[in-house]
């Protein structure tokens, strides 16, 4: 079957500052002729290859600025590759982008809203963009508007809406045309509890219409409860891909554990290195030490948190570093 | 192209334009009006200007109207729409060319421009009668010209729209539009600047100039003024220059 969304060797360099949004806290790679070349060469795509059959939750897992918003842009038209090629559903992007953008629903980082209309006209220009006729567009409206509880401010001006609302709108916007790829920028961003419950019911239900959903994150929970598949992409590469399952028994060791003692001394950490099983040991703060392990053992512990095997276990596995560091 | 999202983008823009209404029409409306009642009306009422300066102005006055309302038409959505909001962001991703949004952009503001054109005829007409005398000698040069102005307008709406940030509209204002208007020919024909050969000269890199001009050309021809060839083909060009200078800005704001 024809990938949903493809990419080759893709790789993006900014020349300027990236917008924001997209690769914004990636440092300058320091280059060799500084004084010749003033302005900042910033590598946001090193190479990034995605296959993604139809039908999938696809997860991009990865810090800020890893490269998460840029891969997106280039895979919806809003940033052009340096190198490489993107496809959405078989049209090259940047060959056919028209045939490509009737594919895509697109939710930003940010909202983008049009300021100038109410919810509902939002939704409903959106789908006369689409080609819809007057009918559909009215009929999905309501309803989008419905599911996502915005039906009592529908006819004021987004403007006045909170984060939260206006992101509602945007993922509204984003299906109203009923898109084959879905892609969500950080969609949970500044959602409280209850509304990222919603959001996530709602993502499952439309990826059961068999709709394809890319959806970039920094929240582990996020990606582990919603995705079937993940790339984990740090530096504007991937570092591992594969079923949340597949990720979290690729680290050695299996267990975290957690150890909180009253202090801990070079010594103690050295004999807990020692135990069977143990592979690894890292001091955490003053009184904690983190272990890696294949099973329990005995020791005298004052606490312990047992962790499941996580995506963020395998974050810090992988780069050595913990994702909101 | 696209039809169908080519006239929902129209739709969203003349949707828009119905909802601020009374606030677009005291933008238009208010600075030529003014200008017509105090030079037009008042100067000329109390003998320092000559009678036919009423008929003079007009041409001047209706170009300045549709050149501001055009430009501003284009270049105010597009400068506030591409900043930190990017909420052009929809209709870029709208299933048709992103040039054709610009189109798009370009011929709102065209529309705009014609009204603002048209509408002043009648009002200075109900403020400087007596002593109004247009001939409309030649009905397809008007047609003709006001296209190629509201045209001029629009595009270079986009074409500044798309070049300058929101910080720096206020430097937009006081360094191009306010020169632009001053040494546009509006209040005075092109001949007038004959005791200056220099800026007699420069002022032909003024769009406005023709505009004003070839107004005048098709509604009081009895003034002098350029050629007519010389007109219509500078406002072709100054048409086709900004409407490519415009799109090439176009996409590259659009697309990082």
């Amino acid at each position: 079957m024809e990938s949903a969304i493809r990419t080759q060797n893709l790789r993006k360099v900014y020349s300027s500052p990236p917008p924001s949004g997209a690769g914004r806290s990636i440092p300058p790679s320091p280059t060799g002729k500084r004084k010749k070349d003033p302005t900042p060469q910033i590598t946001a795509l090193d190479g990034i290859d995605l296959d993604i059959a139809p039908g999938q939750i696809f997860g991009l897992l990865g810090p800020n600025g890893a490269g998460k918003s840029t891969t997106v842009g280039v895979l919806t038209t809003r940033v052009r590759p340096t190198s490489g090629t993107a496809w959405i559903g078989g049209h090259d992007v940047w060959r056919e982008q028209t045939a490509a953008k009737r594919q895509i629903g697109v939710v930003a980082q940010r909202p983008n809203l049009d300021f100038s209309l109410t919810a509902r006209e939002i939704l409903l220009f959106h789908g006369a963009y689409f080609g819809l006729n007057s009918q559909q567009r009215s009929q999905r409206a309501t309803a989008l508007l419905e599911r996502f509880k915005l039906t009592d401010r529908a006819d004021q001006l987004v403007r006045g809406f909170s984060g939260g609302m206006m992101q509602r709108v945007s993922i509204a916007r984003a299906m109203m045309h009923d898109p084959q790829v879905l892609f969500l920028d950080e969609p949970s961003a500044g959602l409280d509890p209850q509304t990222r419950l919603l959001l996530w019911e709602i993502i499952r239900d439309y990826n059961l219409k068999g709709r394809t959903i890319l959806l970039t994150t920094h929240n582990m929970e996020e990606a582990d409860a919603l995705c079937q598949r993940l790339a984990i992409i740090d530096h504007g590469r991937i570092i591992a891909s594969g079923t949340p399952d597949e990720l979290k028994a690729s680290i050695p060791g299996g267990f975290l554990l957690r150890l909180r003692f009253g202090r801990h001394s070079a010594p103690l950490l050295e004999r807990l290195a020692t135990l069977p099983g143990v592979t690894e040991v890292r001091a955490s703060g003053d009184s904690g030490a983190d272990l890696y392990a294949s099973r329990a053992f005995e020791v005298e512990l004052s606490d312990v948190h047992i962790s499941e095997p996580s995506l963020e276990n395998l974050f810090l596995h992988h780069t050595g570093r913990s994702l909101r560091e | 192209m696209n039809g169908k999202t080519f006239l929902a983008l129209l739709a969203r823009d003349a949707h828009v334009a119905r909802r601020n209404l009374v606030p677009l029409l005291f933008q238009t409306f208010l600075q030529p009006l003014l200008f017509v009642f105090i030079f037009g009306r008042v100067m000329v009422g109390n003998g320092y200007l000559p009678p036919a300066y009423k008929s003079l102005l007009l041409p001047g006055i209706m170009a300045i109207s549709m050149s501001f309302t055009g430009i501003w038409a284009v270049a105010m959505p597009l400068i506030a729409e591409f900043q930190f909001t990017r909420e052009i962001e929809d209709r870029l991703l709208a299933p048709i060319d992103i040039s054709w949004v610009a189109v798009e952009k370009v011929l709102a503001g065209l529309i705009q421009a014609i009204v603002a054109g048209l509408v002043v005829i009648p009002l200075a007409w109900i403020i400087l009668r007596p002593g109004l005398e247009l001939h409309l000698n030649h009905p397809l040069l008007f047609v003709g010209i006001t296209l190629l102005v509201a045209g001029f307008s629009a595009c270079g709406g986009l074409a500044l729209g798309c070049s300058v940030d929101q910080q720096h509209i206020g430097l937009m204002f006081s360094m191009v539009l306010t020169p632009m208007i001053f040494f546009g020919c509006t209040y005075y024909p092109w001949s007038a600047l004959s005791k200056f050969p220099i800026l007699q000269k420069v002022v032909l890199i003024n769009p406005l100039a023709y505009a004003s001009e070839g107004l005048r050309a098709a509604l009081v021809p009895q003034f002098p003024h350029l050629s007519t060839p010389l007109i219509v083909a500078a406002l072709m060009v100054f048409d086709v220059l900004l409407l490519v200078v415009g799109l090439r800005q176009f996409q590259k704001k659009a697309i990082t």
